[in-house]
């Protein structure tokens, strides 16, 4: 656990980076710092492992004063990522993920072991290992940031931005995994980002800075949703609020509706029969849906059979007891207004109409309401 | 050691009648014309090869760029040029292109070399140092590939062309003043002068006086060089002001 | 003329030593040895300096003052020096002109190797400084495992260009009485020997060559590929900061 005690970094010149933070970064979870430039977020996180110095209160590490223990010795037992990894260009990608663990004293060949499975633990190929970082992509060398956090296996990870100098594509892969990894590992995280939706994404509780280093709101990403404290959380959260909120809330009892189907590769006459409004459900043989036949289509198409370039395949399909804003978003996008509705493994289970989500969020706000 | 004479009586015709260090210019005004020419050689020495050099430079270090298979082997060459010792240069240029082992023109014939040597490396970088996004706008507005190169590239280039002649220039100013151990005519022959009459006591004068020329001279060309480069780039100063 | 040369470079009495004159392999090794020992020592107080200065970022006039130093005359100084030095020690060995010689070849090996050494400890991507501290590294871990192996590239292209510069004013030392290749130069001259003036160019230049190419050599082994970016071609990734580091090391060859 981290615990900001009270903390502030004040400039010889006045400028007043952090003022008076106390806040709790509870231990095993993901604390996010975020707010626009200048708000202190990236100070604050500096400030955990000592690369920069608090002017006032106190940082505690679990019950350690962090002021009490040698910077060097304290940083070796914190996990740190920066935004363009700074990955060491003279050595190879397995001997800058061994770092800490060489300079704790570990032998460089058990700390290679080592390395390797952590290189697969965050999707990185074993080939890899023996490259130089100027061989790498932007996307692979933040991987092996992550992997050189982690070697020593540190309770504590400081992220400053890890994913932000990434393209969009890449970054929600990153994302992705990470939050895969932190389920495995469970360590104590602060994660630093300018950015809104990655916020709400990965924290399980986001601080909210404002700039001159106040504190504006400590909540889970639902809560700052639901609840903004403020005109500027409001502001800085952004439009969208209902709507994004529903991604946080389990869709628990939808009224699932029998879909009728037909596989693909069946003859095209078997589908424009069972077809009821001008649309069937296509499906593989292992009750996977692949998309929508409209018999409007399939009545001009060459072929007698349904192939899978006549399908429409525009549909999102959302998990039964997933969030409502997957379920709503299903039903949105199919082109028969009936949302798909799979198992965990991706078997169809049957379909939800928009109405009747609706109605489902209508009765929960209600009994909120009573 | 030395007499401490007041300047006054120095300045009387008196030639060697101090070897004090600080002597050097009554020395200078004893040897008035000897050393004035040894001055305005040694200028013209040190910056004729230069221009030259440029003048050379810039179509080689371009065409380097325009044929990146061009690039490697004239690095290659101009490396091993600038290599080479300036002495063993000055010695070498003769027998090579069969002039007199003594000739004058060795001076600078390969001065003249090094600079080619120096500055095709500078202008291929400078060139390089143009964003791609710079050049790619110019042909884009419809500059044809020489004028963008003098209109656009080539000032853009200007800050490391200038570093790059201040190098040459001030390199040049030592070089030439080796060319004077061997006979040529220049500063040089100052240093040799004052060693020639050191013994069996120091005799300063002249060692200083080519010092203080040198120094002089180098200074001189820098700064001119600085302020050129300056004025012909506006836009940083500009930049610098904000 | 070039068939003289080459017949004066080739006369194997020219490379003994006889009774009246002393042959190359004498000269050579004394060339070497002016050379040698003004490296080292430049090396001994450059290295360490520019390094604490481009780590500490303090004394960064030092490093200024020192390129200042390019802009006086070699000749001059080495005469200046010789003149004032030589009289202490008349009358014994070569000595009273080994020392201002060396003392001139130190002050002009310096300041390649103190203002190189200190622009690549600056260089150091602050990324990876950051990351380095960031990770527990002590500030010495820093200096040592990071800072310095990244700076090989510029550091060995200073010492290469003091090199070249020692060995080039080594010639200009046979002017006071001293061995050294210069030796046939100026010997050359002074007899209107002009084969063996010339001859003692070339063998000037060849030396310079061989000793560049030696440390071009070294400098290849010691600096770790992921900077050099020599990789081979199946294993190269991406072409923009290869291309980068490539040209980086060709910076170097000057």
């Amino acid at each position: 656990m981290i615990k900001f005690d009270d903390v502030t970094k004040k400039y010889p010149d006045g400028t007043v980076a952090v003022d008076a933070l106390s806040l709790v970064a509870p231990s095993g979870q993901i604390t996010v710092f975020v707010g626009p430039s200048g708000c202190g977020k990236t100070t604050s996180l500096r400030m955990i492992n000592r690369m920069i110095e608090p002017t006032g209160g106190t940082i505690w590490l679990d019950d350690q004063d962090t002021r009490q223990v040698a910077p060097a010795t304290l940083r070796r037992g914190i996990g740190y990522v920066i935004q363009h990894a700074g990955l060491f260009p003279h050595r190879t990608i397995i001997d800058n993920i061994i770092t800490v663990p060489t300079l704790l004293g570990q032998s460089k060949k058990q700390a290679r072991l080592r390395a390797m499975e952590l290189m697969e633990r965050v999707g990185l190929e074993a080939r890899f290992a023996t490259r130089y970082p100027a061989q790498l992509s932007g996307g692979q060398q933040q991987r092996v940031g992550v992997a050189r956090a982690l070697a020593a296996d540190p309770p504590v990870m400081l992220m400053d931005e890890p994913f932000s100098a990434v393209d969009p594509v890449v970054r929600e892969q990153l994302q992705q995994e990470f939050l895969r990894l932190q389920s495995e590992l469970g360590k104590t995280i602060v994660f630093v980002t300018h950015d809104i939706d990655e916020a709400i994404k990965l924290g399980d509780q986001v601080a909210v800075l404002q700039v001159g280093g106040h504190l504006a709101q400590l909540a889970t990403p639902a809560e700052l949703l639901s609840n903004p404290v403020n005109d500027f959380v409001a502001g800085f959260v952004g439009r969208d609020r209902g709507y994004r909120a529903l991604g946080f809330e389990t869709a628990g009892n939808l009224p699932v509706s029998e879909e009728p189907t037909v596989i693909i590769g069946s003859p095209l006459a078997v589908a424009n029969a069972a077809a009821s409004d001008g649309w069937i459900l296509v499906v593989d043989d292992d009750r996977r849906p692949q998309g929508w036949l409209s018999t409007g289509d399939s009545r001009s198409a060459s072929a007698d059979q349904v192939m899978p370039d006549m399908l429409h395949r525009g549909g999102t399909v959302a998990e039964l007891g997933g969030t409502f804003r997957a379920a709503l978003d299903a039903a949105l996008s199919s082109p028969t207004g009936r949302g798909v509705l799979v198992d965990e493994v991706g078997r169809l289970v049957g379909t939800v109409r928009a109405s009747e989500v609706v109605s489902q969020l209508d009765t929960r706000a209600g009994a909120a309401s009573r | 050691m030395s007499n401490t004479l007041p300047m006054t009586t120095l300045l009387a015709d008196t030639s060697s009648s101090s070897s004090s260090p600080w002597y050097f210019w009554g020395y200078f005004l004893d040897h008035r014309s000897d050393d004035l020419r040894w001055l305005w050689d040694h200028t013209w020495l040190s910056i004729v090869p230069v221009v030259i050099g440029l003048v050379i430079a810039l179509p080689l270090g371009w065409l380097a760029r325009r044929y990146p298979w061009l690039y490697p082997p004239t690095i290659t060459i101009s490396g091993l040029l600038y290599t080479i010792p300036s002495i063993a240069l000055f010695v070498l240029v003769p027998p090579l292109l069969g002039l007199d082992p003594l000739t004058p023109l060795q001076v600078p014939i390969a001065l003249t070399v090094y600079s080619v040597a120096l500055l095709v490396r500078v202008v291929a970088d400078g060139l390089d140092s143009v964003p791609v996004d710079v050049t790619q706008a110019a042909t884009a507005i419809g500059y044809g590939r020489v004028r963008r190169l003098f209109a656009v590239e080539l000032p853009i280039a200007l800050p490391v062309l200038t570093a790059g002649l201040r190098v040459a220039t001030v390199s040049n100013v030592s070089m030439v003043a080796i060319a004077g151990t061997i006979g040529q005519a220049n500063l040089g022959q100052l240093f040799i002068l004052g060693y020639q009459l050191s013994s069996p006591t120091p005799y300063y004068p002249p060692i200083v006086l080519g010092i203080v020329f040198c120094v002089l001279l180098a200074l001189v060309f820098d700064l001119l060089l600085v302020a050129g480069g300056r004025a012909l780039t506006p836009w940083r100063r500009a930049v610098a002001a904000r | 003329m070039i068939g003289d040369v080459f017949t004066w470079l080739t006369d194997s009495s020219h490379w003994r030593d006889t009774a009246y004159d002393t042959g190359i392999w004498t000269q050579l090794s004394a060339h070497l040895r002016f050379s040698l020992i003004a490296l080292v020592i430049a090396a001994v107080i450059a290295l360490p300096l520019g390094l604490f200065i481009g780590h500490t970022g303090k004394g960064t006039a030092l490093v200024t003052g020192a390129n200042s130093l390019r802009a006086l005359p070699t000749v001059g100084i080495l005469v200046l020096l010789t003149v004032i030095i030589s009289p202490h020690f008349f009358g014994r060995t070569d000595i009273g002109f080994v020392i201002p010689t060396e003392i001139t070849l130190v002050l002009l090996a310096i300041p390649p190797i103190l203002s190189n050494t200190y622009a690549g400890v600056q260089n150091v991507d602050p990324a990876v400084r950051d990351a380095a501290r960031g990770m527990g590294m002590t500030d010495s871990e820093v200096l040592r495992q990071v800072e310095l192996p990244c700076s090989l590239p510029l550091i060995f292209s200073g010492v290469r260009s003091a090199t070249l510069q020692v060995i080039a004013t080594a010639t200009i030392a046979s002017l006071v009485p001293l061995g050294g290749l210069g030796r046939f130069i100026y010997d050359g001259l002074a007899q209107q020997d002009f084969p063996q003036m010339i001859g003692g160019g070339v063998l000037v230049a060849v030396l310079a060559l061989l000793a560049d190419l030696l440390l071009a050599g070294v400098q290849r082994f010691a600096v770790s590929r992921g900077i050099s970016g020599r990789f081979s071609k199946k294993t190269s990734y991406s072409t923009g900061p290869v291309e980068a580091a490539e040209i980086q090391a060709e910076a170097s060859t000057v």
